[in-house]
């Protein structure tokens, strides 16, 4: 594929009269898009989407005519869920290839891995997945959404429908969920509720058959569960197998992302709630369409997820921005995309929020049904309002933190 | 092991010379730097799985401690000088207390395996529940699974505004290893080295000669501790982030395919088979046909059953039959660890 | 009341999972002297068998039961043949080739599988207990490592081919010389070591998400248990898996499900340099 628009490319330009140049020359004609995110090892299940959104956005940019009348070739690097892979490539984007933006990054780590080296280069950097906020620095734009943007409109609705004022907290033990939990507190209180107890789980426990216990002895109305991977899906197993799940309620910020519901039996499923921006299973004209590209281009859509929608968003946004600024200079991107540059897309519209380089989205408040989400209520053009708290960048461009969100 | 100390650092100064100024103009210096500092890691194994006899599954632990020292010390201080030094020392401590504890209990073979497993794995999972505002070292949160980003690199001693990076750092980690190179070949020269391969040899004969065994692995054990730690601390630096991966089974486990592909019982060896396999990683991370840890295991499988010492020693024994001369004393010993696994079944 | 009920409970299904987890290495072990360190992923592949089964649409318990240690136990004659039968008597060479074996596997399903997790759900359904709902599915788990244990000690008791084995693992020249070839000997206990990691991967599928890396959170466990317990076979897997069953739940539920992991940990580490040869090796000694 590649070789072809190269080739495609190089007759092109031969035809403008540049049949004379050496082919590095050529070579720089095209903009160059960096990718780096896990197609192999134990994150692969979000990476893999990831991979084929971007190449499905940049291949239908190409396909209208590309960018500024040049093409996007993708530059991408498998990092096998490695670390220390995430800095050496990041150096090999930057400092040997010298790509026009780096798209990529899956967990917060990599991410923190990187950041420096792109903002060190001057090379505009995306981050497209679900994180816990926070992040302040004018080179990155994060269009995932941050836990607030959930838990704001998650947690009163699940204890509405719970009907009931206790509420037992089960998160993953990292920085995504501790912070999360802290906002899922915030929320509980300001709905007139109480967290009877908040328990934090590393992400390789696999047996919940004491907290299962535990959880029965506190006995709360609901229990929200941000648990993340695996190992922790045996939590919705467990809780199921033990006959607890029509007893009491469930809702979660992070199962679906990887598209956990369609592992889970109905049995063990039906009646979770949870809130995400896309969902394969959303009704709108959009996604039917976006699902057909999809389908086209790799077949069965089945595997794609909300991180890969946020690619795909995050390709595109981009895209308008340069066509706005006119150059894939840094600057003028970054200046473009700060005006609040909108994509309406298969989750609804993605409006960039010029003082934190953070994405309003369209919130969706689902249930688990039949292995399916079912969309309950949409609430639209939701503010990062997390990182808005501690981040400003108009006031402070220089800003390079990761700020701990203090609630 | 024949050649004196002097020809033995001549040689190694004037390779490692012309390998710093040939390799950069291959591999580009990023990547060549993490490759150097997965050799000293290699080696750190080399010397006390194949010179002292101690299996160690755990020596990633060493390697995540000294990156971990580093990051929380260079928080604290602001600088760099003293957290590398801390960096070496801390998992060097460590390491004696756990290797008294365990040779002064007499265990052995797997039984020491399962400790350092059991070791690294207590380490990992305890870096990993740290992701809780209460997990502070002075001015450093210790983050959890995601790890500590943002502390002060490298700098030139006493100037903190002064960092070494890029390709300046690539020389510095050079230099670092054939310094480090230089030292375990003097230490291996001498009678504490010495005594360390008889240990190997045979515990029980080195014992009844009146050396104390237990605290002579000990020491062994805190020196590879140490080398692993410095290699740890400059990974730090190369990565500008430290997370529990570090301490992993699987980084363990690299580490030990790393020596016996490259050939246990040399010092060259777990150099190289660091360098390439990683080298290696690097490579299949640009390909998606074949899963990469199928390809790691093929490797170590095929290694064991038909190379099991590895690719240095068998290169040096091809060169010896083609070329040289046969020292009398190889020959001792070729008959001797012939004689040993017929001994053994 | 109940609550003690769910502790115990909890409890005997905590030391009944260990049972289960190390008693594949254990057999392995005990008989040949040879750790399997790609025992975690014979126990992943146990549950992908089942799985697979499961959805061609074949009974659940059928699965776990037959199907999988049948698969799981062919897989590992296999790798006998082709691997470990060079490696015997070379202790630390057979852990490296297996650690590369275990390697090997994880590429080997994630190719076919993906890494997306998968997962049955559990076969029995959940019952109350006073004011509790305890998971069914843990007496299964018990009654199976129950049932299992009785089922090695009676083998190795009463049948003919037990006896052969004991003979064999106290002194192989013997029973060579008697007659009984050793290779084939070790060959089918390696067949039944590699069957009993398949069920018990597969009866602890329903519990957990799959993934083709999960394996690893089943190997440090079962070493941990099999080393501790020492030599002999059956006293030994069941001392340590009652020793670190309890020591770890009675952390879990006062603290929490990672001090509980950590209390197992160094706990091991304590009994290591008290007992350097397990636990079988200072009591019990000579019991199967």
């Amino acid at each position: 594929m590649t070789l072809n628009r190269r080739k495609f490319l190089g007759a092109t330009a031969a035809m403008t009269g540049a049949a004379m140049l050496p082919r590095a020359v050529l070579a720089a004609d095209t903009i160059k898009l960096g990718s780096i995110v896990d197609t192999s090892g134990i994150f692969d299940a979000y990476g893999k989407p990831m991979d084929m959104a971007l190449r499905l956005a940049v291949n239908e940019i190409n396909g209208a005519g590309g960018l500024l009348g040049r093409k996007i070739e993708v530059m991408a690097y498998d990092t096998q869920s490695d670390m220390a892979l995430y800095s050496q490539y990041a150096q090999q984007l930057t400092r040997q290839d010298k790509v026009d933006v780096v798209h990529g990054g899956i967990l917060s780590a990599s991410r923190e891995a990187i950041r420096q080296t792109m903002r060190k280069t001057g090379t505009l950097y995306f981050y497209n997945v679900q994180y816990e906020g926070g992040v302040c620095d004018r080179n990155i734009f994060c269009n995932g959404l941050t836990p607030a943007q959930q838990a704001e409109v998650l947690v009163p609705w699940a204890m509405k429908e719970a009907g009931g004022k206790k509420v037992y907290t089960l998160a993953a033990d990292y920085n995504y969920g501790q912070i999360t939990a802290r906002w899922i507190e915030k929320y509980v209180r300001d709905a007139g509720g109480e967290v009877l107890s908040t328990d934090f789980f590393p992400l390789d426990v696999a047996d919940f058959g004491a907290t299962i216990a535990k959880i029965q002895t506190a006995a709360p109305d609901l229990v929200i569960a941000p648990l993340v991977g695996g190992a922790h899906l045996s939590f919705f197993r467990q809780w199921a197998a033990s006959g607890m799940k029509d007893k009491i309620p469930l809702a979660s910020t992070t199962l679906g992302v990887g598209n956990e519901h369609k592992v889970l039996t109905p049995e063990e499923g039906n009646g979770i709630m949870v809130a995400y921006s896309y969902s394969q299973d959303l009704d709108t004209p959009a996604n039917t369409a976006f699902k057909e590209r999809w389908s086209a281009a790799y077949g069965d859509p089945s595997a794609l997820h909300e991180l890969a929608i946020s690619t795909y968003y995050g390709v595109h946004t981009w895209a308008k921005g340069v066509e706005m600024a006119g150059s894939v200079e840094r600057d003028a991107v970054v200046a473009a995309l700060e005006t609040g540059v909108s994509f309406d897309g298969p989750a609804g519209k993605y409006t960039v929020d010029p003082k934190t380089h953070h994405a309003t989205v369209d919130v969706h408040l689902m249930k688990f049904k039949d292995q399916k989400m079912d969309v309950v209520e949409t609430l639209s053009q939701r503010p990062p309002i997390d990182t808005q708290t501690v981040c400003d960048l108009e006031a402070n461009p220089d800003d390079n933190t990761q700020y701990e969100i203090q609630i | 092991m024949t050649g004196s100390l002097s020809r033995d650092v001549i040689l190694t100064i004037l390779v490692s010379a012309i390998l710093i100024w040939i390799m950069p103009l291959m591999i580009a210096t990023y990547t060549l730097t993490v490759l150097v500092i997965y050799g000293m890691l290699g080696l750190s194994l080399g010397l006390i799985w194949g010179f002292g006899g101690i299996l160690c599954f755990g020596q990633a632990a060493f390697f995540g401690l000294g990156a971990y020292t580093y990051a929380i010390a260079a928080i604290n201080i602001g600088e760099s000088t003293v957290p590398m030094i801390l960096a070496v020392l801390v998992p060097a401590v460590f390491a004696a207390l756990l290797g008294a504890m365990m040779f002064y209990g007499r265990l052995t073979d797997v039984y020491l395996g399962v400790i350092t497993l059991v070791v690294t794995l207590i380490l990992f999972k305890f870096m990993n529940s740290t992701a809780g505002p209460q997990y502070v070292i002075g001015k450093a949160r210790m983050g959890g699974f995601n790890g500590i980003p943002g502390f002060q690199t490298l700098n030139v001693p006493g100037d903190p505004s002064a960092f070494i990076w890029g390709d300046a750092y690539f020389y510095v980690c050079a230099v670092a290893l054939a310094i480090v190179f230089v030292l375990v070949s003097a230490l291996l020269r001498s009678s504490f080295g010495r005594v360390a391969v008889g240990i190997r040899e045979n515990e029980t004969r080195i014992a009844l000669m009146g050396y104390d065994v237990r605290a002579r692995k000990t020491a062994l054990f805190a020196v590879g501790a140490a080398i692993a730690g410095l290699a740890g601390a400059l990974f730090a630096n190369w990565g500008e982030i430290v997370t529990p991966n570090l301490f992993s089974l699987s980084q363990s486990a690299e580490i030990i395919i790393w020596c016996i592909v490259g050939g246990l019982g040399t010092r060259l060896g777990p150099i190289l088979g660091a360098a390439g396999l990683a080298y290696l990683k690097f490579l299949l991370g640009q390909q998606s046909m074949i899963d990469n840890t199928l390809i790691m295991g093929l490797i170590l499988v095929l290694f064991v059953l038909f190379l099991p010492r590895g690719i240095v020693p068998a290169l040096a024994s091809l060169w010896r039959i083609s070329f040289g001369r046969r020292p009398l004393g190889r020959i001792h010993q070729v008959r001797r660890t012939r004689n040993r696994e017929r001994l053994n079944g | 009341m109940d609550l003690s009920f769910v502790i115990l409970v909890e409890m005997l299904y905590a030391v009944a999972s260990l049972i289960l987890i190390g008693a594949g290495l254990a057999v392995v072990f005990g008989m040949m002297k040879v750790i399997n360190l790609a025992h975690g992923e014979f126990m992943m592949m146990g549950g992908y068998a089942t799985i697979t089964a499961v959805n061609l649409g074949v009974n659940v318990f059928v699965a776990m039961l037959v199907i999988a240690p049948l698969i799981v136990g062919l897989i590992g004659l296999v790798v006998e043949r082709l691997v470990i039968r060079h490696l015997y008597g070379r202790l630390v060479d057979t852990m490296l080739a297996t650690w590369g074996l275990s390697l090997f596997f994880i590429g080997m399903t994630t190719m076919i599988f993906g890494n997306t997790t998968t997962g049955i759900s559990t076969p029995i359904p959940g019952f109350a207990v006073g004011g509790y709902q305890i998971n069914g599915y843990n007496f299964f788990i018990i009654v199976v490592s129950v049932l299992l244990l009785i089922g090695i000690l009676a083998v190795l008791k009463t049948t003919r081919a037990g006896l052969v084995a004991r003979g064999a693992m106290q002194r192989a020249d013997m029973a060579a010389s008697l007659g009984y070839s050793p290779d084939r000997i070790y060959m089918a206990t390696f067949f039944c070591g590699s069957a009993l990691s398949g069920l018990a991967g597969a009866v602890l599928a329903p519990l957990v998400g799959l993934v083709p890396t999960s394996g690893g959170a089943y190997i440090a466990k079962a070493f941990i248990t099999v080393i501790a317990g020492g030599p002999s076979l059956v006293a030994g897997l069941l001392s340590s898996a009652g020793f670190f069953g309890i020591v770890s739940q009675v952390f879990t539920f006062a603290i929490s499900p990672v001090i509980g992991e950590v209390a197992l940990l160094v706990a091991a580490v304590i009994l290591l340099r008290l007992l350097p040869q397990g636990i079988t090796g200072r009591f019990l000694k000579g019991r199967l």
